[in-house]
């Protein structure tokens, strides 16, 4: 099970650590002082104690058991908190102000606590008391204790008001600390969604910035300061690629001019017009790698979102298939492409998601040997439509899957076939600009290459689903 | 026929200008926009080539224009911006085609010669000939010499393509981007395939071929070699 976000925040941590760092001081001061005093109030009884007991071994000594007694008559009908029991070797009270020897329970440091019944007025109510027990020579016994009823009440009250004191505590210091976090996340959120959208290409955004001055205005204003910086950069990169473009494709023309029209003076047939097509071929495959670096650069740049559409991924897959169909069979392939029943819309432009599946299906029937199946479908998987060129050719080794999307990467399996080794890295590049991911699998055997797109949201697609159909183009013999 | 070629860079103007009257055409020549405009304003003129970046008058207000002052000289735009919406941009701006440079001469001609063709009257033909090679436009049939000949819808674009051309050199960028309505660069030339499959069906069993490859060039489609 996964915690909630809520408390998965920084903030929440802080909150918590927080919390229990103070509750554990502020306990340990709140029960420091609660000891102290009751030290202190122990103490004093204790002493009060001691000097009645030896006030009244002096009496015994000098006066005897008479004296003793009429001492503690005297006393138990003077104070009303103190307790005087002067009892036999038997434990037979002889005399004092309770009715019998009591059952002493704890005894601490010489001292006992015992509970004794008294009356007030008509009703007996048992307290607590706290006194000493010292025995006289020829056996007698003396009790002098105290009553401490109203002080354990007290320590009660307090130590239940301690406890709920600290859950009160430990509850708002959760409910708050969770509205800090939630503060925190919210305005994160905004962050990292206008970050997400911005990473999506749109580089006009700018996180909001409230105005409160805080540290996460700071922060927004800090990223909208590296936005601008960011977006004049590729503003003048997109320049300089304009710039290049216009630059070089200018001396290609001339040179591809100058190359066509020498060709033209030449008699057909001869070997110097030859050479001159075959330069003027060279300067094409130039010119074709030139086009496609560009054409990357600018889908990386993500500057072509504005000539997106909602299209149908089933026209697409249709009018590719249709388009390379008789160079497969020509391939003596087996060339089949299935639409889904979905019509599969995305956003998305047409000419360039077009083009990168005729690059996958391109690859697909060049790789693949005489004989072998090229299957086009489009799949409709719960997290959007996916274009899917399978083949049974040779496939892509594992280890080189990653890598062949980069720019002029061509395995050394296919280092002698035609190509520029950008066609994969349009791919990919077309596929970053659509949100879309370009994986590559193991058919078992050959390739296995999906461009999975994300759906459109509900409500704004256009037209009817299409029915699902089947086109199989069987090689031609 | 007359065109008019407004182009900055003197050197490729000067081979601009060198091919075309080379290959028959009477050519004006333009270095900047405001003089472009002139002439395209005062002289009549088949057809116009225009530089997207020009000084003074850049080439999409050029056109824009020409258009205000209802000279509809089909205009083809020369660029060396190959967005997608660069090309849209000119179009809409009133530019009948789009060429991006570098291109290939032979390319150049067979589009210029298809814009000039495009205005000419009575393109709204219900039946297409070509010798004995006949297109019925409405009922989507072909035939040679009497019989009928099978063909798929989009093999029936593309011949309805040709024969609409014929006796012109139609690209194989022509076809991609009117056939089939594509506007990039296949890795392997797809349209020869196309095209070989047509012939199976038009030219096989006949003595003389109508589909025709012109070297370095592209296709054409014509009655007699």
């Amino acid at each position: 099970m996964r915690t909630p976000k809520l408390l998965r925040t920084q903030a929440f941590r802080i909150v918590g650590i927080y919390l229990a760092i103070f509750a554990v001081s502020t306990l340990a001061l709140v029960g420091f002082v609660y000891w102290n005093t009751s030290l202190v109030l122990d103490r004093e009884t204790d002493e009060t104690i001691e000097a009645e007991i030896t006030g009244l071994e002096e009496q015994y000594s000098t006066l005897g058991l008479p004296g003793v007694t009429d001492a503690i008559i005297g006393r138990s009908a003077r104070r009303e908190q103190g307790i005087y029991l002067l009892a036999n070797s038997n434990r037979r009270v002889l005399a004092g102000n309770l009715d019998g020897w009591p059952q002493v329970s704890t005894t601490n440091g010489g001292f006992v606590e015992f509970r004794y019944e008294r009356r007030i007025g008509n009703a007996a109510q048992l307290r607590s008391a706290r006194g000493r027990i010292i025995t006289l020579t020829q056996g007698f016994y003396l009790l002098v204790a105290r009553d401490v009823e109203e002080r354990r009440v007290l320590e009660n009250v307090f130590k239940t008001a301690l406890l709920w004191g600290a859950g009160l505590m430990i509850v708002l210091g959760l409910v708050g600390g969770l509205l800090v976090s939630h503060n925190f996340l919210k305005r994160l959120e905004l962050i990292n969604r206008t970050s997400r959208q911005i990473m999506g290409g749109d580089l006009s955004l700018r996180v909001p910035v409230t105005r409160a001055g805080d540290e996460f205005d700071d922060l927004s204003l800090h990223l909208n300061r590296m936005l601008d910086r960011i977006e004049r950069l590729l503003h003048g990169m997109r320049e300089v690629s304009d710039n290049v473009a216009h630059d070089l494709r200018s001396p290609l023309n001339r040179l591809r001019n100058r190359l066509e029209l020498a060709a033209m003076r030449q008699p057909a047939d001869s070997e110097t017009a030859r050479d001159f097509d075959a330069a003027v071929q060279e300067t094409d495959r130039l010119i074709g790698t030139f086009n496609a670096l560009l054409l990357i650069a600018e889908a990386e740049a993500g500057s072509v979102r504005e000539t997106m559409h909602n299209l149908s991924l089933g026209d697409v897959i249709e009018g590719v298939g249709e388009l390379y169909g008789p160079l497969a069979e020509e391939k003596q392939l087996r060339f089949v492409v299935k639409k889904a029943a979905d019509a599969g819309f995305i956003r998305g432009n047409l000419n360039l998601v077009s083009q990168a599946l005729a690059n996958l299906v391109d690859n697909a029937i060049k790789y693949t040997p005489p004989g072998g199946t090229v299957v086009v479908s489009l799949e409709n998987n719960p997290s959007g439509p996916a274009l899917v060129v399978a083949d049974n050719g040779p496939g892509i080794p594992a280890q080189d899957r990653a890598r062949v999307t980069e720019r002029f990467v061509r395995l050394e399996s296919s280092r002698n076939s035609p190509g520029t080794g950008l066609g994969l890295s349009l791919v990919a590049a077309v596929a970053r600009m659509h949100d879309a991911e370009l994986s590559f699998d193991d058919n078992q055997p050959g390739l296995r290459a999906t461009l999975s797109f994300k759906r459109v949201p509900e409500g704004t697609r256009p037209g009817k689903a299409a029915p699902a159909r089947e086109v199989v183009s069987e090689p031609v013999h | 026929m007359r065109v008019l070629v407004v182009e900055d860079d003197l050197e490729a103007q000067r081979y601009l200008v060198k091919g075309l009257k080379e290959a028959g055409h009477v050519v004006d020549e333009a270095g900047e926009g405001e003089t472009g405009l002139t002439l395209a304003l005062s002289r009549p003129y088949d057809v116009a080539i225009v530089d997207r970046m020009l000084p003074k008058l850049d080439g999409l207000r050029l056109v824009g224009k020409m258009r205000e002052e209802r000279n509809n000289t089909p205009v083809l735009f020369l660029s060396a911006l190959s967005d997608v919406d660069d090309r849209i941009k000119g179009l809409r701006a009133g530019g009948d085609d789009y060429l991006t440079k570098p291109y290939a001469f032979a390319e150049l001609l067979a589009r210029l010669d298809a814009l000039v063709r495009r205005r000419d009257p009575g393109s709204v033909k219900t039946r297409v000939s070509v010798g004995d090679l006949e297109l019925d436009l409405l009922s989507r049939t072909a035939k040679r010499n009497g019989s009928a000949i099978e063909l798929q819808p989009r093999e029936f674009r593309l011949l309805e393509y040709l024969m609409r051309h014929a006796g012109q050199i139609v690209t194989r960028t022509m076809l991609l981007e009117n056939v089939w309505e594509y506007h990039f660069d296949p890795q392997t030339n797809v349209i020869d395939v196309h095209i070989s499959r047509l012939r199976a069906k038009i030219d096989k069993g006949f003595e003389a071929p109508l589909l025709h490859t012109v070297r370095g060039a592209g296709y054409m489609i014509r009655a007699h070699a």
